[in-house]
């Protein structure tokens, strides 16, 4: 098995791992940013170009390193391989560079937009302190589009990473949306505006990293940091059922899929448990889910301790690595 | 022993002197301050009808402004409510319709925003965390009450009346005002112009 060093952390990986894929089992700061690689969706990934990596020693065998920073969600790891990412400016600006090329076309219009709050485009900006622009010319701007009955399209807030073509392609028989036209001028479109029905359509909503594609059951319902999240299941014949709940009061506002610490989905789920389940009768709550602290939406969020745990380490698998929930107070056990 | 206080005047029983006895010159004297006073500028204002000037950085009760056309700034983000350490705002936002451009600037409103003005400690946050330049604190006091519902500020109190707007250009800092001129800050005004 190839090791690999980023940002000085030695790990251990399976052959053929990404670099991205080594630093989201490290955990923590490593992890490059990711707006287009999605771990569950097949062929996803190098369009979008926030994950650059500087690579500072190719391998053992070849220790020089690579000409360019090379984007880690499509570059497989080599034994002896050094990997800079957060801690390397030139990685850093890098990065700068492509969220602002990210928000050339992107409105800033997230005092209205849904996704606001749990938004890595947001996250993202934010992080490198872009305020301003200088791009003078007039955004792209497109009518808002109805794409099925429960999805709604801005196609001025997207920006084309594809993943949710690869959900119409891999979770349902027959994809009728794609990208149309290249370049400056591609959009998300459907074939002659045909709708979009597939029962496990709803996941497109899931991993849009941009308020792009909005779940209409829940648009303009409630900023998501009023919400709380919680974990539910439910019996479901086509999908796993299990969920977060986003309540307001005993009010469910909006049903999603759990997600791991990465933001991806952990189980998909179907499109009746998504719009169509919206009483809490509907569901068994198990607990809230675990939110970030740095989050919006961790304000007045409490979780057991038990539960912080479960949320904190579980997600990641630590592969060569010693057990970090050993560290956590010992729960009591029943002597058998 | 120590006396407590330095004003104090140990009183004595001697005998008034004549001037003393006729009481007169006190009196005199006694009405020369006090007719004095009818003729010295009042030091009190007679509320309701006339009210003192606010130091600029006043902060009473808020108004939910309008733009240039009329139409209402908030957009319902939530921000205000975010920001407010007390608690007091609370809204709830509304798509629009088409047709309703006239009223609402953006394509979500706020169909219902109150504030609690017994919740509020007017601290101006919610001024300072708005990113469409809705709310202000104004120079007005907010009316007393015999209920407490009545304090629940709804849209009909906050919204900006049409016919005369509330002046809130002391509010607008220097700082504000040049931020907006320059052009790199002008993506939001860029977006919203190629969409007519």
């Amino acid at each position: 098995m190839p090791k690999v060093t980023i940002d000085g952390i030695e790990i251990e990986v399976p052959e053929g791992t990404t670099i991205l894929n080594a630093a989201r089992m490290i955990g923590g700061k490593v992890v490059p940013p990711a707006m287009c690689y999605y771990s569950k969706l097949k062929t996803t990934g190098g369009y979008c170009r926030t994950c650059l990596v500087k690579v500072a020693a190719g391998s053992a065998k070849d220790p020089r390193p690579m000409p360019k920073l090379v984007v880690s969600c499509s570059t497989t790891v080599q034994d002896g391989m050094v990997v800079l990412s957060s801690t390397s400016p030139e990685v850093t600006e890098a990065r700068r560079g492509v969220v602002e090329f990210l928000l050339i076309n992107h409105p800033l219009d997230c005092p209205i937009c849904d996704q606001a709050g749990e938004c890595k485009l947001q996250d993202l900006g934010y992080e490198h302190g872009l305020a301003k622009t200088r791009y003078e010319f007039p955004r792209r701007t497109f009518e808002k589009e109805d794409i099925g009955d429960k999805i709604k399209l801005h196609m001025t807030r997207c920006i084309l990473c594809y993943r949710c073509v690869k959900v119409g392609e891999q979770l349902t028989p027959k994809r009728v949306h794609g990208v149309m036209n290249r370049g400056d001028v591609a959009e998300i479109s459907t074939f002659v505006k045909n709708n979009i029905d597939n029962e496990f359509s709803g996941n497109m909503i899931d991993v849009c990293p941009v308020g792009a594609l909005t779940d209409k059951t829940f648009r303009f319902k409630s900023r998501v940091w009023y919400t709380k999240p919680m974990d539910a299941h439910r019996d479901c014949k086509k999908c796993c059922g299990k969920v977060a709940l986003w309540m307001k009061g005993e009010e469910v506002l909006r049903v999603t899929a759990r997600k791991d610490a990465n933001n991806e989905a952990i189980e998909w789920i179907c499109n009746e448990c998504r719009f169509d389940k919206k009483q809490a009768s509907d569901w068994v709550i198990e607990h809230p889910t675990h939110i970030d602290r740095h989050s919006v939406i961790s304000a007045n969020h409490y979780e057991k301790e038990s539960q912080l745990k479960l949320g904190k380490f579980t997600d990641h698998k630590m592969i060569g690595k010693e057990d970090p929930n050993k560290y956590l107070p010992k729960k009591k056990t029943k002597k058998s | 022993m120590q006396t407590l206080t330095t004003r104090s005047k140990v009183a004595s029983n001697k005998k008034m002197t004549l001037v003393e006895k006729l009481y007169l010159p006190a009196i005199i004297g006694g009405m020369r301050i006090t007719l004095n006073h009818f003729f010295k500028k009042k030091v009190t204002i007679s509320y309701p009808e006339k009210t003192r000037e606010f130091a600029p950085v006043f902060r009473g009760q808020h108004v939910l402004k309008r733009d240039e056309n009329g139409a209402e700034r908030c957009t319902a983000c939530g921000l205000c409510a975010v920001a407010c350490p007390a608690e007091a705002i609370t809204m709830t936002a509304a798509e629009r319709k088409p047709g309703e451009e006239a009223l609402y600037r953006e394509e979500k409103y706020a169909s219902v925003y109150e504030i609690n003005m017994l919740r509020c400690i007017f601290c101006g946050l919610c001024e300072e965390a708005c990113p469409k330049e809705a709310i202000f604190l104004t120079d007005r006091m907010v009316d007393t009450d015999y209920v407490r519902k009545n304090f629940i500020y709804g849209k009909d109190k906050l919204v900006d009346p049409i016919d005369k707007p509330i002046d809130v250009s002391k509010r607008e800092t220097t700082e504000t005002k040049e931020f907006k001129t320059h052009p790199e800050f002008a993506h939001n005004k860029l977006y919203t112009k190629s969409l007519k």
